[in-house]
């Protein structure tokens, strides 16, 4: 077991004892044993500084300096004189959180993440079910499965919005000539739908649904790829003795599958919330945050490029930053004790 | 099937009623079974089948006949490959000075990437160095911030030193994106190498250098080429940061940018851009489908930053 001693890196207990007793008993060790921990020392921090210069350069300092903007007033047009230190003002933060659509684009985001994340962890589910049986083929259809989350989400974008086209989209035209729609459907630049369920006069909210689905549509295979490895780690042996006790199949996936399933799903739904949070290019290129799909991220990128108000962008995106890790947190909080325990 | 049967009947607790509720899912999933893994396998793949379809067909049959699932031979419009791909010059769109942006910034990604995080990941996984624990938590945290947050700042700088509009400058945002995921998932790797194999070649009187190109790098071959891979796929793929950096100069835009920026143009035909829809898609599906098994690992332990 010593690749476990050594091997996890943030695995928090690790580290600790292989740094610490050292330092702790350094008279009765030998002279020849710290000689080689300053070597290590060395050699470790030598081989990681590319990495970290890299990351510090390109990812750290301008992640300071975004903080440090969001507290100044920057715009495009006077960005030659500004550095880290400026006058500092809380002006922007109280222009995003007063300003009209802020909370509505919070609102959407929120929407569009849970909604999201239900879906493609479900769908996922569903198909990693469907396909636990080997059957003929099987290789093929699982690696078919993935394409929506391989392909570059610009050409999948670019599809979906041909195929949605009001004008000579397959979609519409299979809506009006064969399931009788009146009209053709204006998916990504209509904000609401009406739509008549049982008598009802509902208005379904088109655009968002549809960026929902698309966006269960591209990340399904993640959940499908996470839960079928997951699955494939069941033992056998606890089925069968369910079927052979005469649990149903429904009952067998209740009592024995979904439990074991449990933990992996509770880290699919932090990873996809994450992500979709933060999701900037599929609601950009499918709707440009029109038609009530304004998220958080686009809102900055507007802010950023077209109105040039950086330190609103900034401001915005500190924000949205905060919220998510505010959100994780308590997620965390709440379920992490239970996640551990499944 | 028969031991199933006998046993249930045998049970005590699982009476006739128990029986037919058995029977009764087990048919009905026998039924839905196929009829789900259609409907999945339809829905993942129509929209890129759709994609080629519509590359194959001229603008005007596209519009008389919407709703046209297959093309007869007659049909068959390879212009619209040309036309994507002739330079502008040639009142083309130039798809191929994108594609060679996309290559080139996409293989120095790999490059770069991968000569920093295998030593980096080494050291992570196999040596006691001071920070250790805080360097891993610092590059985990990268893998999950917003990278619109990333954004600003990245804007503002190259603004100011005037790198906007040059690859270089992609080029290492991406590798600063890409490098914390590497590092994660070789590091993985490298720990489910025995140590003792190491020690061995220690007790030989090799240096921890040699040890490292010697045994633990070979060793982790299969790891690296799938990370490789897909970190090539995230390069080719990524959308936000080309579209800030690189807008303003089009000999330097890459595929995604390209289409992206030309689909909203009402000169070019549909037709045309699904051809350049295929041609940003087909090397990507080509190496999946090349190299499945040993990506699929890949993307479990990475995923979709970048």
């Amino acid at each position: 077991m010593t690749t476990l001693e050594n091997g996890s890196g943030t695995g928090a207990a690790s580290p600790g004892p292989g740094t610490t007793p050292p330092k702790a008993s350094r008279p009765a060790k030998p002279r020849r044993r710290s000689r080689h921990n300053r070597e290590e020392n060395r050699a470790g921090l030598f081989l990681i500084s590319p990495t970290f210069i890299i990351i510090l350069v390109a990812v750290v300092l301008p992640i300071i300096w975004a903080i440090s903007l969001a507290f100044q007033d920057v715009r495009l047009i006077n960005i030659r004189g500004t550095g880290i230190i400026g006058e500092y003002t809380l002006d922007n933060f109280v222009d995003v959180l007063t300003s009209p659509g802020f909370f509505s684009a919070l609102w959407t985001t929120i929407v569009y993440s849970v909604c999201g994340t239900a879906l493609a962890i479900g769908v996922g589910l569903i198909a990693a079910l469907a396909l636990r049986k080997p059957f003929r083929g099987r290789g093929l259809v699982r690696a078919s499965l993935l394409l929506p989350y391989v392909a570059p989400v610009v050409a999948a974008t670019f599809v979906w919005s041909t195929m949605l086209n009001p004008q000579f989209g397959i979609v519409n035209w299979f809506g009006q000539n064969v399931l009788g729609w009146e009209d053709p459907v204006a998916f990504l630049s209509d904000r609401a739908l009406p739509v008549n369920i049982f008598g009802w006069e509902v208005d379904l909210p088109i655009a968002l649904i549809t960026v929902i689905l698309f966006e269960g549509w591209r990340s399904f295979p993640f959940a499908f790829l996470f839960l079928t490895a997951r699955l494939e780690a069941v033992p056998g042996v606890l089925d069968e003795a369910a079927r052979v006790d005469g649990a149903t199949p429904t009952q067998r996936f209740r009592h024995i599958l979904l439990p074991q399933l449990l933990p992996t799903i509770a880290v699919l739904c932090v990873l996809r919330f994450i992500w979709t949070f933060n999701n900037f290019d599929d609601i950009y290129l499918l709707t440009g945050g029109g038609a009530g799909t304004e998220v958080v991220s686009v809102r900055v990128f507007d802010l950023l490029t077209a109105r040039g108000d950086i330190g609103a962008a900034a401001a915005q995106a500190l924000v949205l930053a905060a919220i998510l890790a505010v959100l994780v947190g308590i997620y965390l909080k709440f379920f992490g004790k239970q996640e551990e325990q499944a | 099937m028969s031991a199933q049967t006998t046993t249930v009947r045998s049970t005590t607790r699982a009476p006739r009623r128990g029986m037919t509720r058995d029977s009764f899912e087990n048919g009905l999933f026998r039924i839905l079974r196929p009829i789900v893994i259609v409907l999945l396998l339809l829905v993942a793949v129509v929209p890129f089948y759709y994609m080629v379809l519509l590359s194959f067909r001229s603008l005007d049959s596209l519009v008389q006949n919407p709703g046209a699932l297959w093309i007869t031979i007659q049909e068959l419009d390879f212009s619209t490959y040309l036309k994507v791909l002739a330079p502008v010059d040639a009142g083309g769109q130039g798809f191929i000075v994108f594609m060679r942006n996309s290559l080139l910034v996409a293989l120095a990604t790999v490059v770069l990437t991968l000569a920093v995080s295998i030593p980096g990941s080494y050291a992570v996984s196999r040596l006691a160095f001071f920070g250790r624990r805080q360097v891993s938590a610092l590059f985990l945290a990268v893998y999950f911030f917003p990278a619109i947050l990333l954004a600003v700042p990245l804007f503002v700088f190259f603004t100011q030193i005037g790198l906007r509009g040059s690859l270089v400058g992609l080029l290492l945002v991406y590798v600063s994106q890409v490098a914390a995921v590497s590092i994660y998932t070789l590091r993985n790797y490298f720990a489910t190498i025995p140590v003792s194999l190491e020690e061995a070649a220690a007790l030989d009187g090799a240096s921890r250098f040699q040890i490292m190109r010697k045994v633990s790098i070979p060793l982790a071959m299969p790891a690296i080429v799938s990370n490789g891979l897909f970190i090539f796929m995230i390069a080719w793929n990524e959308f936000l940061f080309a579209l800030l950096f690189l807008i303003e100069k089009r000999d330097s835009w890459t595929v995604s940018l390209g289409l992206s920026q030309l689909s909203g143009s009402i000169e070019v035909p549909t037709t045309v851009l699904m051809a350049g829809s295929v041609i940003l898609t087909l090397p990507i599906i080509l190496l999946f489908f090349a190299s499945e098994r040993l990506l699929v690992g890949g993307l479990t332990a990475g995923a979709e930053k970048g």
